[in-house]
């Protein structure tokens, strides 16, 4: 009775059960762990050697393609979600498109922050200005 | 049965379900979206905190320590542990949840016993590392570690870090909890009597949207 309520769709995997999900499966398995050994011999890398600022950020970008990369795999395969129809998929994911607007603006405030501290001493210059001025001023006052 | 594959069908015409999903499934998937943008926070505020700091503690030299391993300098091996433990539990999980696809409830009871040893094999590892920086002098508001142009650090390491393993650690220990009650379910036919192992599949997507918060942890906190 509820298996017909639900439907094949639900209850069973897209594909007719006894196909090669399971090869599917133990395929994912071995890229996830590919990957994450790449991404060790990278980590390892980047600890022995001491390359330039622009090298090193590279290796960086690339071990957080690598991890993107990593999160697909888990997402469409181990979660199903790519074997779900359009609808369910976009409405997922379109909202996590947020994250685009997310990690640029903070990253960038936070980059502004140091530059900022940076280029900017207050206490220093206030002291200064008074040392300058502070003689005028009880000048001006009298 | 067949109107799943079909490419023309209209979801959006009314009468039947856009998504296609029971109910509790896509609200897990909701649920899971939510929690994204939550730890999705956390990681970018560390981010953020990072990014203002002139320097900031080396990875490679706080985290560099195995159990039993004395004072051997190991970066980045104990936490590869830790991310197979996961990867490995994932693994296991998804079997349960095709096992689930036939029906076969003595392979969803092996291979979900199996997901919970791997989750209490994860929680032992974190445990054994935050008794280890508990030991070495971090903890919230305390960090002994030195940044990595040896000027000496802030907090900011040390709370970061402590808050996000911990928020992850208790997702974790949350999954392994109801890990546990739906197997003794499905060893109990529970879900054999309902027709359906929907529920293993709901707590696969939770399990497996926990090891993918730890691919990001990992990156964030170990690698970069």
């Amino acid at each position: 009775m509820e298996h017909q309520t639900f439907g094949g769709e639900v209850t069973m995997p897209h594909e007719a059960p006894g196909d090669d999900s399971k090869k599917r499966i133990w395929r994912t398995t071995w890229i996830l762990s590919g990957i994450t050994i790449l991404e060790l011999g990278i980590g390892y890398l980047l600890y022995l050697t001491n390359f330039s600022e622009g090298l090193d950020l590279a290796f960086k970008g690339a071990v957080i393609i690598l991890s993107l990369a990593k999160a697909f795999y888990i997402v469409s395969i181990f979660m199903h979600l790519g074997d779900e129809i359009r609808n369910l998929i976009m409405t997922i994911v379109v909202p996590l498109v947020l994250f685009v607007w997310f990690i640029i603006a903070f990253l960038a405030d936070g980059v502004s922050w140091k530059n900022l501290r940076n280029e900017y001493n207050p206490k220093e210059q206030i002291k200064q200005e008074q040392e300058h001025t502070a003689p005028a001023k009880e000048g001006g006052l009298k | 049965m067949a109107q799943a594959a079909a490419v023309n069908t209209k979801w959006w015409s009314g009468g039947k379900s856009p998504f296609n999903v029971e109910y509790g499934k896509l609200m897990m998937w909701y649920f899971l979206m939510s929690d994204a943008f939550t730890f999705g926070a956390f990681l970018i505020s560390y981010g953020t905190v990072r990014m203002s700091s002139i320097s900031w503690p080396d990875p490679n030299k706080v985290f560099n320590s195995f159990p039993l391993a004395g004072h051997a300098n190991l970066p980045l091996v104990f936490v590869s542990l830790m991310t197979f433990i996961l990867i490995v539990s994932s693994v296991t999980m998804v079997l349960a949840v095709h096992e689930g696809h036939h029906g076969n409830r003595k392979g969803v009871v092996k291979w979900m016993i199996w997901t919970i040893i791997g989750g209490f094999a994860f929680l032992g590892c974190q445990a054994w590392e935050w008794h280890h920086l508990h030991d070495q002098g971090a903890w919230w508001g305390r960090n002994p570690f030195a940044n990595a142009d040896g000027t000496v650090a802030g907090s900011n390491f040390a709370n970061f870090f402590f808050t996000i393993t911990g928020f992850h650690g208790f997702h974790v220990f949350s999954g392994v909890v109801i890990n546990i009650i739906v197997t003794i379910m499905a060893w109990r036919g529970v879900f054999e009597r309902r027709g359906h192992y929907l529920m293993i599949e709901k707590i696969g997507l939770y399990w497996h949207f926990v090891d993918l918060v730890w691919v990001f942890v990992f990156l964030f906190f170990y690698l970069v």
